[in-house]
């Protein structure tokens, strides 16, 4: 009975109890993800300065990097919501495509990040450097797993929206699943903002 | 609520351009314009409010069902929460004896 419908006047993922209170329950979820990327933060507010003798900041920082980081984190969030509105309208293959488009951008952020990583290790920044380097990567490398983690969560979704069509389990699955994408580019926003333009003043 | 409403990309749009503006306007700030550090801050600051909350709203749908007063609340609540880790603990760790 689980996918049973009470009400057919709400979006498709509202329509079964158990959909509706899976999104619920993982409002919840990405409340604990808000407290754990803040003792991330709060870590790294207050090592940011302990470089010991390796770079700082400004020094191993590339605001053009960031700045695409940024922008392809910003518009995979933005074709994510295309894939709620797919949903909606009950197009599986319209959905499954902007779900591609998203995960590509997303993709592509991660080859920005995996750069990123080579290029402070050769910079002499690496998790072992200094407080500065632990609170950093510690930082971005936990967001960088979620991204992944969203990615390999995406396709398996897809494939369940091929095999199962739209319902209001596997529609309240994507729903949780954009919920997730979305709060990354979020998190991301603090980092562009506090991580790096902050460090650059 | 009905599916149509929610259907639009209309929202999707705006959220993005308004996010890109925010996004470049801060860039421009602290790198090209000679503002005092303090004011950059607090403007960049305030732009990362508003690009969050543009996601929180306008993406994450988080203000919709029957469930979003708990669902609003409790992200707030965690919100704060977050807050009172991040600058309680600057604050605890620098007051009286200044790090870096």
């Amino acid at each position: 009975m689980e996918s049973k419908i009470t009400n057919y006047s709400v979006p498709t993922e509202y329509q079964s109890e158990l959909g509706k209170m899976n999104i619920l329950g993982f409002w919840i979820f990405i409340a604990a993800e808000i407290i754990l990327f803040a003792t991330l933060f709060a870590l790294y507010g207050v090592y940011h300065n302990r470089t010991a003798e390796g770079p700082t900041g400004p020094e191993v920082f590339v605001i053009r990097d960031v700045m695409i980081q940024t922008i392809l984190l910003l518009t995979s969030s933005f074709t994510c919501g295309y894939v709620i509105t797919s949903l909606r309208k009950g197009n599986v293959k319209s959905a499954n495509i902007w779900i591609g488009i998203t995960l590509l951008f997303g993709l592509g952020f991660l080859v920005m990040e995996i750069n990123e990583f080579i290029h402070y290790a050769h910079a002499g920044l690496t998790i072992q450097t200094s407080a500065f380097g632990s609170s950093l990567l510690t930082l971005l490398g936990t967001h960088g797993a979620h991204v992944t983690f969203g990615v390999v969560w995406a396709i398996l979704l897809a494939i369940q929206l091929v095999q199962r069509g739209i319902t209001p389990i596997t529609a309240s699955k994507v729903h949780i699943w954009s919920i997730y994408w979305h709060f990354l580019d979020v998190v991301w926003i603090f980092i562009f903002t506090f991580v790096y333009l902050g460090g650059l003043m | 609520m009905n599916n149509k409403t929610h259907a639009s990309g209309v929202g999707n749009i705006i959220g993005y351009v308004i996010g890109l503006i925010l996004t470049f306007a801060a860039a421009w700030l602290v790198l090209k314009s000679s503002l005092a550090t303090s004011m950059k801050w607090t403007i960049i600051s305030i732009f990362a409010i508003i690009q969050a909350g543009l996601q929180l709203f306008m993406f994450m749908h988080m203000s919709e069902g029957e469930d979003r007063d708990t669902k609003v609340v409790h992200t707030i609540y965690a919100i704060f929460m977050g807050i009172v880790v991040v600058f309680g603990s600057i604050w605890v760790m620098t007051a009286g004896h200044p790090i870096g």
